[in-house]
């Protein structure tokens, strides 16, 4: 069954189509990836999908562990909150939108469990902390506000931070945007790993094709607001079909 | 009483709108209600949230009280008794266990309140969450949630940084369960009086114009961690005045070489025990 579905999705903003008929599947465990131009509808469509626009048209259903399948946007909005800090993740481009600036690495990590109900503050703490080493930040860090990290670290204690309840769905916009590329590098790593071993489903927008192929299994092209090719990422990279997706891939260097 | 007022100073429509307000906090407890706060004859911060709510519930036969920091003899006190006993012409008093309406502005009496009593408290700042989260729409998102994550987030970063939980005053308290409230800047030591209090609580924020309530015997639980329970700070001397060792201690400094004085902040309390006999360390029999 899938975890998460949308059917017939379509958002226009006065003139400008956002979105147009898009279907979009989302398997247990899978990653997908939407790549892009700017402008094409990617950030929106991760919007939609996750709650936080409410399309013209189309549905978005997600399956809980339960098996119960839930009309995204026809969720009453606590319901909507509590999956999005216990079931969901989101993963914005610029760390600092998810952040609390003036609040320890520690409580940033810990806010979502306290958030659920954790009330021991041993446990919160040690949970934080290991949270951080998996992230490859330095335990003696957790004290420190998060004005004192380095971009990367940002990015990486917003991934602990937002991984710390264990989602099943984790939605990631750009993670990789504005970081040079050896901390790219190692960030992209850092997810694959995670991900894998965690079992997590994610949507993943980039405009990176080769953040694409490395993290995603499956990959959908969008340009102005349609998915215009979508299948497995190597299928896909390796043999593009659609003419906006030949000259996407074209367009990368070859190493 | 002085003529020419209404009684208790605010016009009649004034207070049928304040006790709808009222009536709608006692049925939501600490829920915060909004309401047209009327210019007092006092400037904001002083109480005009306060006296508001005091003039509504006041009647003929009430007796009124006035605390400030727990004394009855300082300006703000003096001033707003003053101001009910020529408005309203009701019997004041500064015995707590004498009054029916008790409006206090920083404390809770020592003398435990009986059901046949009301206390108004003084709020400056209602919202709870506010040095957390500046916009108003989404603490009051977060009140309607029941979100409270954030506020243990504050009390997280008081554990690690001090050891302790550091809030010595307006520390947060959750309402029947419910919603999470600003118990006013009481000491902390004031927080366990709260729970299950006999007498009808009520609160009024003139500027922020907020009223809101805690029904009597309604449960009020401070925030806490299970492995950093709730304590209630205290100076750690019995009074000097009166040798109280169960009363909230004010430190007054008697010198330049380091003295200092601890008495009770609860000025009636520490009168009725030095009545009864009782002698501190530095009092006079």
């Amino acid at each position: 069954m899938t975890l998460l579905s949308a059917r017939g999705l379509g958002l226009r903003f006065g003139a400008i189509t956002a979105l147009a008929d898009v279907d979009v599947d989302l398997w247990q465990g899978e990653v997908l990836a939407i790549v892009g131009e700017s402008g094409s509808g990617k950030t929106t469509l991760l919007n939609v999908l996750s709650g936080r626009v409410t399309p013209d048209a189309g549905h978005v259903f997600y399956t809980d562990p339960d098996g119960a399948e839930h009309d995204v946007h026809a969720m009453p909005s606590p319901a909507l909150r509590t999956l999005h800090r216990s079931d969901w993740g989101f993963v914005h481009q610029d760390p600092r939108q998810n952040l609390r600036m003036n609040v320890s690495a520690g409580g940033n990590v810990g806010e979502r469990l306290m958030a659920r109900g954790a009330r021991h503050y041993a446990n919160i703490r040690t949970e934080a902390i290991d949270w951080l080493t998996q992230v490859e930040i330095d335990a003696s860090r957790v004290d420190d506000l998060p004005r004192t990290f380095s971009g990367g670290m940002l990015q990486r204690l917003q991934i602990a931070r937002t991984l710390v309840t264990h989602p099943r769905l984790v939605f990631m916009d750009e993670p990789t945007g504005g970081l040079d590329v050896s901390v790219q590098a190692r960030l992209l790593d850092l997810i694959r790993t995670l991900v894998a071993r965690l079992g997590i489903a994610a949507v993943l927008v980039t405009h990176d094709i080769a953040v694409a192929r490395l993290l995603a299994h499956r990959i959908a092209v969008m340009q102005r607001g349609r998915i215009v090719e979508t299948g497995l990422t190597d299928q896909v990279l390796d043999d593009p079909q659609h003419a906006y997706t030949q000259l996407l891939v074209s367009s990368v260097l070859q190493a | 009483m002085t003529e020419g007022y209404n009684f208790a100073y605010l016009d009649e429509q004034t207070k049928r709108m304040i006790r709808r307000a009222l009536l709608k906090a006692v049925a939501i407890p600490g829920h915060q209600v909004p309401f047209g706060s009327r210019e007092m004859p006092l400037p904001y911060g002083w109480g005009t949230g306060g006296i508001q709510v005091t003039a509504s519930v006041l009647g003929p036969n009430d007796v009124l009280k006035v605390i400030d920091q727990g004394a009855d003899d300082t300006t703000n006190a003096v001033s707003i008794r003053r101001f009910f006993a020529k408005t309203a012409g009701v019997e004041t008093t500064t015995h707590t266990a004498d009054a029916t309406v008790i409006q206090t502005r920083h404390r809770i009496p020592e003398k435990a309140l009986r059901d046949d009593q009301i206390i108004v408290y003084q709020v400056p700042q209602p919202e709870p969450l506010f040095r957390l989260e500046s916009s108003r729409v989404e603490t009051r998102r977060m009140h309607g949630l029941s979100d409270y994550g954030l506020m243990h987030v504050k009390l997280y970063e008081d554990v690690a940084r001090f050891g302790q939980i550091s809030i010595a005053y307006d520390y947060p308290v959750m309402v029947n369960g419910r919603y999470l409230m600003s118990p006013s800047p009481i000491p902390a030591f004031d927080n366990p009086k709260m729970d299950r209090m006999p007498a009808l609580q009520l609160f009024g924020a003139g500027r922020e114009k907020r009223i809101y309530a805690i029904p009597p015997w309604t449960e009020v639980r401070s925030l806490d961690f299970d492995d950093h329970p709730f304590r209630a700070i205290n100076a750690p001397e019995p009074c000097g005045l009166c040798g109280a060792t169960d009363a909230y201690l004010d430190e007054v400094v008697t010198d330049d070489k380091g003295g200092r004085l601890f008495v009770c902040s609860d000025t009636d309390h520490c009168a009725e025990r030095r009545d009864a006999g009782h002698v501190g360390k530095d009092g006079v029999p």
